[in-house]
């Protein structure tokens, strides 16, 4: 029974691929936001740090912060669709469902990923393997929180308030955790509330390996509170949603 | 065939569920035997859905236990033993029919084959359309290709053909008899009189969510399906009314008497000859409701809310 379930995901991952609306701010705007800023700023220096490699890991946690938050936000579409009633009649397991849907989210993030790792490579990004695994590595943890906002999300909202809520969300966590290339504070108490920020800590994945600060236990701590506060408000939106049917 | 279902069949005792002040089901009994067919028989509000939707543990009672197949709901569909078409909901977005079908039976431990379920869902001919593109019968016949595909000892299915034509009905229907053919148990809940009757062995009538009749087909259609005279005779005295051949009871509203027939030809040709001067006489079937009314009238107890009120869901 366990050998068939790929199947299940294989499905939700060509369904996820196929929504190419989701691409426009997982894939579209980061890269080209990136190509045309960085590709303007080739050889500043940001805080210690090429701008060249900040600004092509803060584009990536742009898109991949989309792409795991919508992975899990598209359950309001199959709420919509009554189809969240039509599996709990089936002998899939509600944690096997959010895995598929967390797991598409992931893959789309690795594409993007992979697409703006390209865009630097060709601005002149350069990175020994060790620092690409790393950098890439911090991006796939830092998600993690993100990833349960997108599933709790789904529970929420409507499949109409769906993609303006991803836009919305994700926009206000990179404004903030100064994603697009400045800071609203750096330094006070404004500063601090920024620091309790998943995607300020996301961000500073480029600097990790560019020699500009990067990323001390202060980021894991953040990132370990964000995950643990989001999972039981993901639980309460899960049964909450479930109890009315 | 049937590996996993156990004798017991379905077995529903003293069911009951409230939705805040509407009892939507109260105090069910029902045993439903292996490779029955069934239909649950109510207008809207009667509690189809509740029940079915307990069966399936989708909602959990306030009081009693359903066993399907000697199993709790949960661990009947955790192991794949029944199959659902509920009353709402359309398909997954961004797949074909036939990608649908395959995702859902990659879930379940001895699926049909896509192929033969497609076919005998009359799904075929559009299998490789996206579930997007579909009219709204086609819709039907891939939910109920989705059920099928699952191949469950239980097959259950929630007002099937409330958004088919006439021609999609008989065609849904045809399908349904080839899968209960196989030996499945199925339960479908409908609120029209005909297709319970041409389509199950039993039919269950339910009203303000308790059973007030259960038995067969030919039975149940006996019960309900009877027709009332109505015409105008000025002054006429009841009693006699009553007595004719086929009538069940005569009533008076205003000039004209109506009359609740068992047989209403019986009755109709005992009117015009004992009672010549009867005109403007009408014979229509009762509706599905008012023979509800008339069945739970002396059952009823404190109840102040109608039926048709009573809508849940």
């Amino acid at each position: 029974m366990t050998r068939r379930r790929p199947a299940y995901t294989r499905y939700e991952v060509l369904r996820s691929f196929r929504n190419w609306r989701f691409g426009v701010l997982t894939l579209a705007f980061p890269l080209v936001l990136y190509l045309t800023v960085a590709g303007a700023n080739g050889h500043v220096r940001f805080d210690g740090t090429p701008f060249r490699l900040y600004f092509m890991t803060a584009m990536a946690t742009l898109g991949t912060i989309a792409a795991v938050v919508s992975g899990g936000a598209v359950i309001a579409a199959d709420r919509a669709a009554g189809w969240t009633r039509q599996m709990r009649i089936t002998p899939l397991k509600v944690g096997a469902y959010f895995r598929a849907k967390v797991f598409c989210g992931y893959l789309r993030a690795l594409l993007t990923m992979v697409l703006l790792g390209l865009a630097g490579t060709a601005l002149g990004v350069r990175l020994s393997a060790r620092e690409w695994l790393t950098v890439v590595g911090l991006l796939l943890v830092g998600l993690v929180p993100f990833a349960v906002l997108g599933v709790m999300l789904g529970h929420l909202i409507s499949s109409d308030a769906m993609a303006p809520s991803v836009g919305g969300i994700v926009t206000l966590f990179c404004l903030l955790g100064g994603v697009y290339g400045f800071q609203i504070a750096k330094s006070g108490p404004m500063f601090e509330v920024i620091k309790g920020l998943p995607s300020f800590w996301l961000a500073q994945a480029g600097k990790a390996v560019g020699g500009g600060g990067g990323w001390p236990a202060e980021a894991w701590i953040v990132l370990a509170a964000w995950t643990a506060a989001l999972i039981p408000l993901a639980v309460l939106a899960y049964r909450r949603d479930t109890s009315r049917v | 065939m049937n590996a996993n279902a156990s004798p017991g069949g379905v077995v529903l005792s003293r069911l009951t569920k409230s939705y805040a002040a509407v009892r939507a089901v109260r105090s069910i009994d029902l045993a439903i035997a292996p490779g029955e067919t069934v239909a649950l028989l109510g207008p809207n509000g009667a509690g189809k859905t509740t029940t079915i939707d307990m069966v399936l543990g989708l909602t959990r009672p306030d009081s009693g236990t359903v066993s399907v197949f000697g199993r709790s709901p949960a661990q009947a569909v955790a192991a794949g033993i029944v199959g659902g078409m509920l009353q709402t909901g359309s398909l997954l977005d961004y797949l074909s029919v036939r990608e649908l079908i395959t995702m859902i039976a990659s879930l379940y431990p001895r699926p049909l084959g896509v192929d033969e379920v497609l076919r005998l869902s009359g799904a075929a001919e559009f299998a490789d359309r996206r579930t997007t593109r579909l009219s709204g019968g086609q819709v039907q016949r891939a939910r109920f290709a989705a059920a099928l595909v699952a191949n469950p000892d239980l097959l259950i299915l929630d007002e099937p053909t409330a958004a088919l034509d006439v021609e999609g009905r008989r065609e849904f229907w045809a399908s349904m008899r080839a899968v209960a053919a196989q030996g499945k148990t199925v339960i479908f809940a409908t609120h029209y009189l005909e297709e319970a009757d041409a389509y199950a062995d039993r039919i269950v009538l339910l009203a303000r969510g308790q059973v007030v009749a259960d038995g067969p087909s030919t039975e149940i259609k006996a019960k309900v399906g009877g027709r009332t005279i109505r015409a105008t005779l000025p002054a006429a005295d009841l009693a006699p009314l009553a007595a004719l051949p086929g009538v069940i009871s005569a009533d008076r509203h205003g000039d004209a008497v109506i009359l609740t027939c068992a047989d209403s030809d019986a009755a109709l040709r005992g009117l015009l000859s004992r009672f010549p001067a009867a005109h403007d006489i009408e014979v229509r079937g009762s509706g599905l409701e008012e023979a509800f009314l008339a069945l739970t009238a002396d059952a009823d107890d404190n109840d102040n809310v109608h039926p048709a009120q009573q809508e849940v869901r």
